[in-house]
């Protein structure tokens, strides 16, 4: 290879600020979502600030003094000037961020990690497969196929809860729910009274769900076990395992791949994932305490 | 062949051992910080040395699982121990390094990283292993793409001179992860001490302008084909001296297929899940953060800190560790950097040092845990085809 191509490739390289630093990012307000679920908006502190991200992919969110923990964006692509995070009320970090008052400052670092196959669902049926939280780093997928619904074929969004106060974003589902573009399926693990859908786990919708396996991109969000019995039940459907996508969790402390701390076989899963193709991943999903 | 192969530069040469000092003396007036091997509360360990004085003259180890204990040498050879407790990577990533300080303001908070430290570093002494450890740590860190700043502003500039290791210690290994007994890379100048009854000499080779440059400050000759006949014959009889061995033909695919195994069980009985061989090791790069705060709350800092697998905080998310028997911890480490370092990085994550080995509190030997693994399964080939 003649070295010029190498100097000009190393130029071409963009020079990224020190990943450790963090910017800063006001809350613009804090909205609750369920009982321990809430959703954080942040908008930058410089007029001129923005972050363009993929849906799927997360930041790293530092509250001060606190500590920093990784969170998917669950906000809209085309507003790269408002970054939405959902999270439960699990940790200290958590904790502290359900504190916090509008005008309050955080710490992003990111956008980091793989996306959802937007562009490889043009022309497929679609399957959104979320259980709990997990429509969190879902939802932005969804926005950007209902802004250019027409690229892509069947759209289905199956949902489960534990209970119906669980459901996240109820509005918002309950909207796409009255489009004629897109199947909305939503289940809970326990009914409370009024409460007139399906009971049962979400892999259960799988089945009767209207889309064509043979052609079907499935993307999956949720607790670890939620994902192997959704693509179990999917791969059952005849849905190819290369067109299944999972979002996994691991513990992160960098978000760069260089702390160690995330990783399942040989992916990293901060910047292997967390967006994998299951196919790539099926043989670690079945080796426990991988 | 060629005292230190790939990438020597210049001729080889004989430094008299009365001269030596002044080659690290040269370094000092080049204003390199000085690091090498000295004798501190009774082992071998890596620190600033004022000058060749400080070398560990005349001192050897006995390296055995769970074992190390210093003796003296017949000889007075300032290089004729292994490898000790410390690796280079304590300062080339640091146990604990304050990645930013923050303080609160009207407007939210003020942000900056504190500079890193400027002065060049020289590092004495560097075995073949450890100069693969140092390589694998560029691949890891320095290779996007996102790098870490800390290595990248470390790293730069540091001087290697390496030692090539004719008396390989008794948990060595690094023949079966082709790793040495002689640098064959990454240094800039490379040494072979030699020390007879009437005669103490290093057959030295630079391996970049800057490492000739250091030599032409030394007082040297060109070597005699006696002198690098000598040098070579100890460098092979070394291969044939490490103190263990470990087959790696198919070892990620082994490793792959034995996730499940009873010599997992086996070992977790034994492994205290103590860190050390994390700590100890020459390529464990995993770090973890603390974020603290003084107590007016009002100035805030992120300190990246060495952290291990072993420990249960590691792989914890709500819920609970991924990783909660040590028996799982145990296989993530071995496994890591026997098989899935591979896929990862191109090369093992091991360079067959045996730091583990000896610093393990309960003397577990990774080569006998693989070995085992590999003898159950060809056991069990065996029995099916006959």
């Amino acid at each position: 290879m003649p070295i010029r191509d190498v100097i000009n490739r190393a130029e071409a390289e963009p020079v990224l600020p020190d990943p450790m630093l963090v910017q800063p990012w006001r809350v613009r307000r804090l909205v609750r979502e369920t009982a321990d679920t809430f959703t954080l908006e942040l908008q930058p502190q410089a007029s001129s600030g923005q972050m363009r991200f993929k849906p799927g992919q997360f930041n790293m969110l530092y509250v001060f003094g606190v500590g920093e923990i990784p969170i998917s964006i669950s906000g809209d692509p085309a507003q790269p000037r408002m970054l939405l995070h959902t999270t439960r009320e699990v940790g200290a970090v958590t904790r502290a961020m359900r504190q916090l008052r509008p005008g309050a400052v955080v710490g992003v670092r990111g956008p980091f990690g793989t996306a959802w196959p937007i562009e490889e669902c043009e022309g497929a049926d679609v399957v959104i497969v979320a259980g709990g939280i997990g429509l969190a780093p879902l939802r932005p997928a969804l926005y950007q196929i209902l802004a250019r619904r027409d690229l892509y074929g069947r759209v289905v969004l199956l949902y489960g809860a534990r209970t119906p106060a669980d459901i996240l974003y109820r509005r918002e589902l309950e909207r796409w729910r009255a489009r004629f573009d897109l199947e909305v399926y939503a289940t809970v693990d326990r009914a409370m009274s009024g409460w007139r859908g399906n009971v049962g786990v979400v892999t259960a919708l799988i089945p009767r769900a209207p889309f064509d396996p043979s052609s079907a991109v499935a993307l999956v969000c949720g607790p670890e076990v939620m994902m192997r019995f959704a693509v179990q039940e999917l791969l059952k459907r005849g849905v190819q395992p290369g067109a299944i996508y999972i979002s996994m969790e691991r513990n992160m402390k960098c978000g760069i791949g260089l702390c160690g701390h995330c990783q399942l076989g040989p992916a990293f899963v901060c910047k292997d994932g967390p967006v994998m193709r299951y196919d790539k991943l099926a043989d670690w999903l079945q080796k426990w305490e991988a | 062949m060629s005292v230190t192969g790939a990438n020597r530069v210049s001729a080889t040469v004989v430094i008299e051992r009365a001269a030596f000092p002044q080659l690290l003396d040269a370094l000092k007036t080049a204003r390199y910080k000085l690091l090498g091997p000295k004798l501190v509360n009774g082992a071998i360990v890596y620190e600033e040395l004022a000058g060749a004085g400080e070398l560990p003259a005349g001192w050897a180890e006995d390296q055995m699982p769970g074992v190390y204990k210093l003796k003296r040498r017949i000889d007075e050879a300032l290089f004729g121990y292994t490898v000790g407790p410390h690796s280079w990577k304590k300062f080339l990533h640091p146990a604990v390094a304050v990645l930013w300080q923050a303080t609160k303001n009207a407007k939210g908070f003020d942000l900056a990283a504190p500079p890193i430290r400027a002065q060049k570093l020289a590092l004495l002494g560097v075995r073949p292993c450890d100069l693969h450890a140092i390589s694998i740590l560029d691949t890891v860190l320095g290779r996007g793409p996102y790098k870490d700043p800390v290595w990248a502003a470390l790293r730069k500039g540091v001087f290697v001179l390496a030692v090539n290791c004719v008396e390989p210690g008794g948990t060595c290994f690094c023949a079966s992860m082709n790793t040495g007994p002689r640098a064959s890379f990454g240094f800039d100048i490379a040494l072979t001490e030699v020390v007879e009854a009437e005669r103490h000499f290093f057959v030295a080779t630079a391996g970049t302008e800057r490492g000739s440059a250091m030599l032409e400050k030394t007082p040297h000759r060109p070597a005699r084909p006696d002198e690098l006949d000598r040098a070579d014959q100890l460098l092979a009889n070394a291969a044939s001296k490490m103190g263990r061995k470990l087959d790696t033909t198919g070892l990620k695919e082994l490793l792959y297929r034995n996730h499940e195994h009873p010599r997992w069980d086996n070992v977790a009985g034994r492994c205290l899940s103590c860190a050390s061989c994390t700590m100890v090791c020459p390529t464990c790069f995993c770090t973890t953060v603390e974020d603290t705060t003084d107590v007016t709350g009002r100035h805030a800092a992120r300190v990246r800190k060495w952290d291990s697998c072993f420990t249960l905080a590691f792989s914890f998310i709500h819920g609970g560790p991924i990783r909660a028997s040590v028996r799982a911890r145990y296989r993530h480490w071995l496994t890591h950097k026997f098989a899935t370092w591979l896929d990862q990085f191109g090369t093992f994550g091991c360079v067959g040092c045996g730091r583990c080995i000896t610093w393990c509190p309960a003397g577990i030997d990774v080569t006998e845990e693989i070995g085992a693994i590999r003898h159950t399964e060809s056991a069990k080939s065996r029995k099916e085809a006959s």
